[in-house]
């Protein structure tokens, strides 16, 4: 990591978007060229359009994630318990009667604010360590009494029966995955501008203050624990609405919605992707999810080795994830130009 | 040896049916462009891949002996993992092979919600949809094309309570696995113990992820039944004989009955000697005495290492005999539809004994054994000693 000492003249090394003042909110190329590829993948995998909802669903859930973790520094193991939340808020909703799907999202996103809101407080009390063990055991509380509402939930049968009106009373789910593909996409872009205004605010800019230093942010008039439980908050809403989307579209809620798997999984997406960056979720759970795909059509039985050896290469080689180790590339071949100039 | 000899000579038969058909083939060309696929998902890896392995290497096992085409067109057989943990993965892997591959059976489903899930797709995509493991009674509801060739939980739960309450067994302690098959499992022991005279001491329900039977088994001990009823789910077993031997409840009289998930063929040989004696009531044993399943078994064990098959192989067997039949009688070009009427009512011996399709459920209506474990040369085996014929797949 030579090139990283060249990188180490510069003020602040690492995360270019830690500058003093407010970012600044206009769109970069890349980014335009990120959600285009979202548009293209519709047209040139047409057959992939399921696994590709899925991804944005997961992508959308990522997100959630990074803005508690990457922005605000709050590790968690149990963000499955808001998704959970927001998917059983959807599928109970369409179970019985009211299978109207953006009303459906709108409640589920509300589940899970309200829950995200009453277990923030626990949340927000603790250090890391203590976090862990909080969130990981909301999620594990949520998941037992699911299986324990058998005749609300279906228990581990799982709730079936979800049947979803037409999106907008004009497209309805299909097969193919192509309405569920769209209509995910579309959820996943209107929750990230949200999202990166919200970062890119005063709001989120404090936010990073407490990451860094929770000492010194009450000493400059920031209230910690109301910012973290404002944060968390939203990002239990988001990961309710993800957990919404996956649930209309797939039709059918399993228990597994809050299962511990999905959690973890959600973590290791992130930090491949890379934390702190909003798109390092979307990248994560493209390349988590694409590679499983991949691997487990090569060699049904042995395919998780592959992915196991993928993630120890990733965290050993690429800091900050796939977007860390991008960033630090393009650094070094600046500081390269820089020199022969 | 003898399987290597005779299947060449099938191969030659086909081979020549297969040139007998081809003066007939222009005619369907069109109909039948490409392969016969069949889609079959199934756990491999994760908590149920024993499940997966068992089907998997029945449904290749049946492919071998009865070849791999059908009236001259081929049979393609795809294999994915769906882990056996989340419904949606299940679903989109269906949804992947209806739309990518063109499949024009789906097969498998490890669990009970994988089926659940999978069932609107194909209501939708009017295709057949083989349930090879899944037990919960109610599957075969959820979508017309759905047709089962396992078991179902009450099915095989009725006559061994009916056995008890013949056997001196007043007072049982039930312990099921707390979801859809063990709750069926718990219901059906109680409603037919009961009605049979018999008392249920207490009804315990353990977790479905990472169990600790110990507890349970202790609390068991304590409320001295003159019998323990048990299911687990496939793969449990081992841990449940584990416990009931290290907590000494043989000794403290306490008898062991159960469906035949307890003593699964696939763990009984690791059970050793501590297994001996338990009674359970099953569709199948890898002793069953018929010359159908002397064949399989000895191909079975000789294509996998000797791995033993259990009753989830003979599930994923008789599917895929379900699948070539009545592909056969409405002819290999036929639509979804048409292929789940040709499997309504199909009858055939089967290596676990004679087995129906239920025309009005699309269940399995079969013979349910009552078996007992005993040592022969050196090693447990699940020995049958009565059976109950055309049990039917929801008999309470």
């Amino acid at each position: 990591m030579s090139g990283g000492a060249a990188a180490a003249g510069r003020a602040l090394p690492g995360r270019p978007d830690d500058a003093p003042a407010l970012p600044s909110d206009r769109w970069r190329a890349l980014e335009i060229a990120f959600w285009l590829l979202v548009v293209a993948a519709f047209f040139v995998f047409p057959q992939h359009r399921v696994l590709g909802s899925q991804i944005l669903i997961t992508g959308l859930f990522a997100l959630s994630l990074d803005l508690i973790l990457g922005y605000a520094g709050i590790v968690s193991l149990g963000h499955a318990a808001y998704f959970g939340m927001g998917a059983y808020t959807a599928g109970l909703l369409a179970v019985h009667g009211w299978g109207e799907p953006l009303s459906g999202l709108l409640a589920a996103g509300l589940a899970g604010a309200i829950a995200g809101y009453a277990t923030s407080f626990l949340v927000v009390r603790g250090a890391d360590l203590a976090r862990l063990m909080v969130t990981l055991g909301i999620g594990l509380m949520l998941y037992e009494a699911a299986n324990q509402l058998g005749s609300i939930t279906g228990g581990a049968d799982g709730l079936s029966g979800v049947a979803m009106w037409k999106v907008l009373g004009l497209w309805s789910f299909d097969l193919a995955g192509t309405t569920a593909y769209v209509y995910s996409a579309v959820v996943l872009f209107l929750l990230f501008v949200v999202a990166r205004r919200i970062v890119a605010s005063p709001f989120g800019l404090s936010l990073r203050g407490v990451r860094e230093n929770v000492k010194r942010m009450p000493a400059i008039g920031a209230p910690v624990a109301r910012r973290l439980v404002a944060i968390y908050t939203v990002s239990a809403a988001m990961a309710g609405v993800a957990g919404g989307v996956l649930a209309q579209t797939t039709q059918f809620v399993g228990l597994d919605v809050f299962g511990f798997p999905r959690s973890a999984d959600l973590m290791i997406m992130l930090v491949l992707g890379g934390a702190g960056r909003l798109y390092g979720g979307l990248l994560g759970a493209a390349v988590f999810m694409i590679a499983h795909h991949l691997l487990s059509d090569l060699n049904p039985i042995y395919w998780q080795f592959w992915l196991g050896l993928l993630l120890v290469v990733v965290v050993l080689f690429a800091r900050g994830g796939i977007l860390g180790a991008a960033d630090t590339l393009v650094r070094r071949a600046a500081a390269r130009r820089a020199r022969t100039r | 040896m003898t399987t290597h000899h005779r299947i060449p000579r099938r191969r030659v038969l086909q081979g020549l049916a297969g040139a007998a058909a081809l003066g007939a083939l222009p005619r369907f060309a069109h109909a039948q462009a490409g392969p016969f696929r069949i889609g079959l998902i199934l756990p491999m890896t994760g908590p149920f891949a024993s499940t997966g392995k068992q089907v998997s290497a029945a449904c290749r096992l049946y492919m071998q002996r009865a070849g791999d085409a059908i009236a001259g067109r081929k049979v393609e057989l795809i294999l994915k993992d769906d882990t056996g943990l989340a419904p949606e993965t299940t679903k989109r892997i269906a949804q992947e092979m209806l739309v990518q591959d063109k499949v024009n059976v789906l097969a498998g489903f490890g669990l009970t919600p994988l089926a659940l899930a999978t069932a609107p797709v194909a209501t939708e995509a009017k295709v057949p949809m083989i349930v090879m493991c899944a037990a919960t009674a109610i599957i075969p509801q959820r979508s017309p094309f759905i047709v089962r060739s396992g078991f179902t939980l009450p099915q095989v739960t009725g006559p061994i309570a009916d056995w008890a309450a013949k056997n001196r067994i007043r007072r049982v302690f039930t312990m099921v696995t707390d979801y859809g098959p063990g709750l069926d499992a718990e219901k059906t022991f109680h409603a037919r113990f009961r009605a049979a005279g018999g008392e249920i001491a207490e009804a315990v329900r353990t977790p479905l992820r990472n169990p600790d039977y110990g507890p349970f088994l202790q609390r068991a001990k304590d409320a001295k039944p003159d019998a323990l009823f048990v299911f687990v789910p496939s793969g449990e077993g081992l841990a449940v004989m584990k416990q009931f031997d290290e907590r000494g409840l043989k000794q403290a009289g306490i008898r062991l009955i159960g469906t035949g998930d307890v003593t699964d063929d696939d763990l009984l040989e690791s059970m050793g000697p501590p297994a001996v004696g338990v009674i359970t009531s099953f569709h199948y044993s890898a002793a069953h005495e018929s010359p159908e399943n002397r064949a399989y078994v000895e191909s079975f064990m000789k294509a996998n290492n000797g791995m033993r098959p259990n009753f989830h192989s003979v599930g994923g067997y008789d599917g895929m005999h379900l699948i070539y039949e009545a592909a056969k009688k409405a002819g290999p070009g036929a639509s979804g539809e048409q292929l789940v009427e040709a499997m309504k009512g199909m009858r055939w011996t089967s290596p676990r004994g004679p087995m129906t399709i239920d025309p009005q459920a699309r269940d399995v209506v079969q013979t349910v054994y009552l078996r007992e474990v005993k040592m022969a040369n050196g090693k447990p085996w699940n020995v049958e000693f009565d059976k109950f014929e055309n049990v039917k797949p929801v008999e309470g």
